[in-house]
């Protein structure tokens, strides 16, 4: 281990170039099962080739767009299961959660004439209570939380059905509710917005990168970050050029072109998840804690806040992912969050690369494993598969992921070893 | 951070005792397990505190790091009475317990290891830079030549490489008293020597260390003063160079030392050398 990883306090006497050694500790990595988001990357590459050459409508702009609106629910969902599988822990009840929390939303605006934005923070609110609730009984009694959020699971199917009274639709009216997963952004929006965001994660690599290398510590080399800043530019433009193409089948009397607005959304919300668990002392103290609890306690973090805060940042992201799903189905009714969307959810986080045994994991493999989840389930459907087929193939994939997961971290423990 | 707190290393450091116990008794419920407990660590100097299993050696690491609150008993830091209630006052006052288990998490990288629970911030933010340099530095302070990138996770990293890094974790933090629990436990000969390597140059920066050992070899390798638990009581602090191997496994094992006496308050204690078939078969 030591011998492969370059001498990075000397980097410049002893490797060979930063470039070489940057691409070597790469390699090493991979090997050692450190493997990233690769695993989600190489999937989607493949099933997306492989369902563009069976159905080439799979590679029309008009289903690229329903990629985003039909898989948001799922991937902000499990963008929130992140905090807690880093944890070591599971939240089984986050599906229905997010359904309670968009059936408060609902009925408020149907019943009770609430506008949106309060409807939208009672929503946030029943969430952070659902969390709050979860994460005092895992954390402070000592419930494990499979059990605990079983139990919620169950509870909260009954609270949804006891909301939208037996079975009745609780129509959703609000226009700016309806707009996030049914409009799109204007194409000139589409490309200032995504330019901004590539501008700044530019600057924002390269200043840290430059920050670092001046005060002597390893840096990235340029060419390196600057491939990764290029990589990203390209993958965001090239789908905003996609999106901003017109889809509307009748262009005459309705025009479609744009970026859907639940996009941004996811956007707003990976960045601000990445920045919570990689660049603060709260988030180092979630992995610590999945690491190695004792350790945690030890070095005088609060383990249980840490814990409960994960289950309500958790059910919080679910109540958002709740109000997407409403917004998409323009209802909510007793199966909002229900069926297949928690262990989508999940299947979404693990296919990314989020260990189901605590200590790893990013919000970005939420959004990497919730779009393999989007095209299997988009791809199946164009297939004419049913969606007994669909199931099947998705607890396959959940399976081969959580494997993947398994043996490389096998493959961390002997290379660790070595 | 890992320099030396000022004047400690001097002539006149060895007969100024930093942390004095005096009659430290604490039960869990019947059981007594530390009945009048002395102890005496010294700056500049390496206390081994040795002992067979259950003669309450943990215990008493755990009173000192303030896990466990005593039952009576003056604990003295730099000469005045201190209460030591949890690891956080222990913290405040300089002493730091690097645990067996090292309690280090392994998903983590060297720095965020050292840093945690205590990570500088800049807004809010992370400063990794401002972290990575002084745990940079205090493994360079520390000599400690084994570790090649400060951003490796502890994962992979060998037995001797992460008592290092345990160890560097303690004295990031300006601390003054280094309590090690058998840090050579685990570890290969080449390791071992290299944390023993290691240990001295604590002393020898001006930290007090308590080394915690089973192992002989290992305590009349690196300490200055041996001081025997034996079925809660201190049967004897002496210098390592008054005593012998086989007296030393007398005391743990039987809690006599033939007429050594103990050496209270740098009183020279008073061997008699016996014919002792036991050298060499300690635990």
């Amino acid at each position: 281990m030591t011998v492969t990883t370059p001498a990075l306090t000397d980097a410049g006497t002893r490797a060979p170039s930063p470039l070489v050694a940057h691409v070597r500790d790469y390699l090493a990595r991979l090997r050692g099962g450190d493997m990233g988001v690769l695993p989600a990357v190489l999937g989607l590459t493949v099933l997306c080739v492989a369902f563009s050459i069976m159905r080439p409508r799979f590679l029309t702009a008009g289903n690229f767009a329903n990629l985003f609106t039909q898989g948001a629910a799922v991937t902000i969902i499990a963008m929130g299961l992140t905090f807690v599988l880093v944890l070591g822990e599971i939240d089984l009840s986050a599906g229905f959660a997010s359904g309670v929390c968009a059936a408060v939303a609902a009925v408020l605006m149907d019943s009770h004439g609430s506008p949106w934005y309060l409807a939208t923070a009672a929503a946030l609110l029943t969430g952070a209570t659902i969390g709050l609730v979860i994460g005092a009984l895992v954390a402070k009694l000592g419930i494990p939380s499979f059990v605990v959020t079983l139990g919620g699971f169950l509870a909260f199917q009954g609270v949804l059905l006891m909301i939208v009274e037996n079975g009745k639709n609780v129509p959703v009216r609000d226009s700016t509710i309806l707009a996030i997963a049914n409009k799109n952004a204007t194409p000139w929006l589409g490309w200032v917005l995504s330019s901004a965001a590539i501008g700044v994660y530019a600057f924002v690599q390269f200043s840290r990168e430059y920050r670092r290398s001046r005060r002597g510590l390893a840096a990235t080399p340029p060419a390196i970050t600057a491939l990764r800043v290029g990589t990203v530019a390209t993958l965001v433009w090239t789908a905003v050029y996609a999106l901003n193409l017109e889809r509307s089948r009748n262009a005459a009397v309705v025009s479609l072109r744009g970026v859907p607005i639940v996009v941004p959304v996811i956007a707003v919300l990976l960045v601000a998840g990445t920045f919570v668990l990689r660049r603060t002392a709260f988030g180092l103290s979630l992995y610590a804690v999945g690491g190695n609890r004792e350790a945690a306690r030890r070095a005088g973090i609060n383990v249980d806040r840490v814990r409960i805060s994960a289950f309500v940042i958790c059910s919080t992201l679910a109540a958002i992912g709740g109000i997407v799903a409403a917004s998409r189905a323009n209802s909510v009714d007793p199966n909002t969050g229900g069926s297949n969307v928690l262990l989508y959810a999940v299947g979404a986080a693990v296919i990314g690369g989020t260990s189901l045994f605590g200590g790893k994991g990013r919000v970005l493999d939420a959004v990497m494993g919730g779009a393999v989840v989007a095209v299997i389930d988009n791809g199946m459907g164009l297939m004419g598969y049913s969606a007994g087929v669909k199931y099947v193939v998705t607890g396959s994939v959940l399976l081969l992921a959580a494997g993947v997961d398994a043996l490389s971290r096998k493959r961390a423990e002997a290379v660790g070893l070595r | 951070m890992s320099s030396p707190p000022t004047g400690a290393a001097d002539a006149s450091a060895s007969t100024d005792p930093i942390i004095e116990l005096r009659g430290i008794n604490k039960s869990f419920g019947p059981v007594h397990v530390l009945r009048d407990v002395d102890l005496t660590i010294r700056r500049g100097e390496v206390t081994a505190l040795v002992g067979d299993n259950g003669a309450g050696k943990s215990t008493l690491v755990k009173c000192l790091g303030g896990i466990y609150p005593t039952d009576s008993g003056t604990y003295l830091f730099e000469g005045s009475p201190v209460k030591v209630d949890s690891p956080r006052a222990a913290a405040a006052l300089g002493v730091e317990i690097v645990y067996q288990d090292l309690a280090l998490c392994d998903n983590l990288d060297i720095v965020q290891n050292m840093f945690l629970g205590r990570e500088r911030t800049r807004h809010m933010v992370l400063d990794d830079a401002a972290m990575e340099e002084m745990a940079t530095e205090t493994l360079a302070g520390l000599s400690v030549r084994t570790v090649t990138s400060v951003r490796q996770r502890v994962a992979g990293l060998s037995g001797g490489q992460r008592q290092t890094v345990a160890i560097a974790k303690a004295v990031l933090w300006n601390s003054k008293v280094v309590v090690l629990d058998e840090p050579t436990a685990a570890l290969g000969v080449a390791q071992t020597a290299q944390v023993l390597d290691l240990v001295r140059r604590l002393a020898d920066n001006g930290l007090a260390v308590l080394l915690i050992s089973h192992n002989m070899n290992d305590v009349f390798a690196v300490a200055d003063r041996i001081a025997v638990l034996y079925l809660g009581r201190m049967t004897a602090q002496v210098a390592t160079s008054d005593v012998t191997h086989s007296q030393v496994v007398e005391l743990i094992t039987t809690g006599r030392g033939g007429t050594l006496r103990r050496d209270d308050h740098a009183g020279r204690p008073s061997l008699a050398k016996r014919s002792d078939p036991a050298e060499g078969t300690g635990p």
